[in-house]
């Protein structure tokens, strides 16, 4: 007898999640609390040297932060999660696990704004070197790869431009070079896209965009496959060789096919400090609930909304995947039958000006920096998220400065496109 | 059995059932799988027996090491084989020779041996492979879900306390002055008036 699935909806509203044993709480309570008292020494030992699970302090876990992770976990489809204070935060906290000062990392030039700073300038300060492919030529990431790449990094939807990705064939040439295949799914959600299914070994999030889906908390996750042998080649040895933080324990031999999440956990999260906020994490966590709802919403409106601007006299193109006949369409409709997502970009035939003027004229739309807002939003990449890049590269990034960005929120459809059709009168 | 995939309730009935397990391959080292497994099973109860030729003489938290599963002199309900896949065979063939045969023959995380499997199913053993019985038992309690580890288990009921309710406290600290809050002087004030 095989043990039932529940569907996604079922996993959205009850993993990870009980009634607390000691106060019968059916939500689950915030445990607002720095520290966890021991039973005795030897539990205190036990629980420092990796011996016995619970919890020591809310930098390494947090029950509240535990019952988000399960279940992002179970969304996702992997063996374990860590949270972490922002999507950035996951990032830093992954590479460190894999990547070596001298390592490299090949990652898809169609990214997040902010991703390509980090990678561009902080990362490179770490000595972690990252190679640009090109997200629509598969050749170009095994180009990139070298003796010393320990990873690749794509978005499964990308940001600005709502592109999506080809996720198999990137996942092929990861593991053909042995590394692993690493998925931001931050604009597809679990409910959109899922990597791991698809070949992904370790999925991150910006839980601040759909998951949370509220503009009202930052939090970052990480997602572990358990798919990869990290023992292969001696290449990750912060996951095969005797850890001296623990006194010589090997992380994938100690904990098999969720030894990624757990280092993530106890030699990333520990020593680099980004936690998430416990009230974050219930936030978070009452978002997700209504996650299948809310999404379906999202990618109705959005399908909407770039219909209305495709037939609009002043718009010059719309880039939504969802859209029959956009480039992306065919990857949309296998990698994303639900909804192509609710973040994609437009251009004016006015230009620059057209689009400041846009961003000005609108009533209902939020200009700010965010996406996966119940909220519609806009902003014009080229002058803000995107703005650190070069001409050349913004365009390469689905940036250029004629592009607008558009948030789709879960207002009604019909004042969101009476919004944009005032605007572009206007 | 298919043992690229045990339903829940197989290894819960195993879990459950047996109260003895003789563990083979347990190190003293306490930065070994063996020693955190060993550890953690015998603080939820088992009847914990390490099994190493190696160490007889000295004893592992409080258990005296045997140097085979012959020598443990008594029935035992689980063998553990905390050795990798090639050494298996060898210690499936020594718990077939044991009178009573053990339950269950489980292979650590790692270790799988499909032909000695076969041979301890045949003899009417459950066997579990590629699988660490620590792992299991915090999956299945949710306890490891602390760990942000997927259980793979739901539940809409309240979870069992550790202990069986709350319990009397010898050692809560007592606060002085205990006639002295406000309900206690209004009383004492009333009693005075009248």
């Amino acid at each position: 007898m095989n043990d039932r699935v529940p569907g996604f909806s079922t996993l959205a509203v009850h993993a990870g999640a009980q009634p607390d044993p000691t106060t019968g709480a059916r939500a689950t309570p915030i445990y607002q609390t720095t520290s966890f008292v021991f039973n005795d020494a030897d539990h205190a030992a036990s629980l420092f040297g990796l011996q016995a699970f619970g919890n020591i302090y809310t930098r390494i876990g947090n029950p509240t932060n535990a019952v988000l992770e399960e279940r992002v976990a179970a969304l996702e489809g992997g063996t374990a999660a860590l949270a972490v204070a922002s999507g950035h935060a996951a990032q830093v906290v992954v590479l460190q696990q894999l990547l070596a000062p001298g390592d490299e990392f090949v990652a898809a030039r169609k990214l997040y704004g902010g991703s390509i700073n980090q990678f561009n300038h902080a990362f490179k300060s770490f000595g972690w070197n990252v190679v640009w492919a090109d997200t629509d030529d598969i050749a170009s990431f095994e180009a990139g790869i070298s003796p010393r790449t320990k990873a690749i990094f794509i978005e499964s939807i990308a940001n600005p431009g709502g592109t999506i990705t080809d996720i198999e064939a990137v996942a092929a040439v990861a593991h053909k070079a042995g590394v692993p295949l690493i998925v931001d799914n931050t604009l597809a959600t679990p409910y959109l896209i899922k990597p791991i299914d698809h070949g992904a070994d370790i999925v991150v999030h910006s839980l601040t965009k759909f998951l949370g889906g509220h503009g009202n908390s930052l939090g970052g996750l990480i997602v572990d496959a358990g798919t990869f042998d990290w023992s292969k080649g001696n290449k990750y040895p912060m996951l095969s060789e005797p850890r001296p933080e623990y006194h010589g324990i090997k992380i994938q031999e100690t904990f098999g096919n969720f030894a990624f999440a757990i280092a993530c956990r106890v030699l990333g999260l520990r020593d680099l400090g980004p936690a998430l906020s416990p009230f974050n994490a219930f936030l978070i966590l009452t978002g997700i609930e209504t996650l299948p709802l809310r999404m379906q919403k999202h990618c109705e409106n959005a399908k909407a909304i770039s219909e209305f601007l495709h037939g609009h006299s002043a718009v010059a193109s719309v880039n939504y995947a969802g859209l029959p006949g956009d480039k992306y369409n065919n990857l949309a409709r296998k990698y994303a039958p639900r909804g192509a997502g609710a973040v994609f970009t437009f251009s004016l035939k006015g230009g620059y000006q057209a689009g400041v003027d846009l961003v000005s004229n609108l009533k209902l739309f939020s200009h700010l920096a965010n996406v996966g807002d119940t909220r519609s939003l806009v902003i014009h990449p080229a002058s803000t998220t995107h703005s650190q890049l070069d001409d050349a590269a913004k365009v390469k990034a689905g940036a250029g400065p004629d592009i607008v960005r558009l948030s789709i929120g879960i207002e009604d459809k019909e004042d969101l496109i009476a919004d944009l059709d005032q605007a572009l009168s206007g | 059995m298919n043992h690229d995939s045990y339903p829940d309730d197989y290894i819960r009935g195993i879990l459950n059932g047996v109260k003895s397990i003789a563990m083979v391959g347990a190190s003293p080292i306490n930065v070994r799988p063996s020693y955190f497994a060993f550890k953690y099973l015998l603080q939820r109860g088992y009847d914990m027996i390490p099994v190493n030729p190696g160490h007889v003489g000295k004893s592992l938290l409080g258990r005296p090491f045997v140097g085979s599963l012959a020598a443990i002199g008594r029935p035992i309900d689980m063998v553990e084989i905390f050795r990798s896949s090639a050494h298996i065979m060898p210690v499936v063939e020594e718990a077939l020779k044991l009178s009573p045969l053990p339950k269950v023959i489980w292979m650590q995380l790692g270790g799988r041996d499909d032909d000695a499997a076969e041979r301890a199913e045949a003899a009417g053993i459950r066997v579990v492979m590629n699988r660490c019985p620590k792992i299991e038992w915090g999956r299945l309690s949710s306890e490891i879900s602390w760990m942000g580890v997927n259980s793979r288990t739901i539940s809409s009921k309240r979870a069992p306390l550790p202990t069986q309710g709350m319990r009397l406290s010898l050692n809560r600290m007592s606060l002085g002055g205990g006639a002295t809050t406000a309900s206690d002087r209004a009383a004492k004030d009333r009693n005075e008036v009248s």
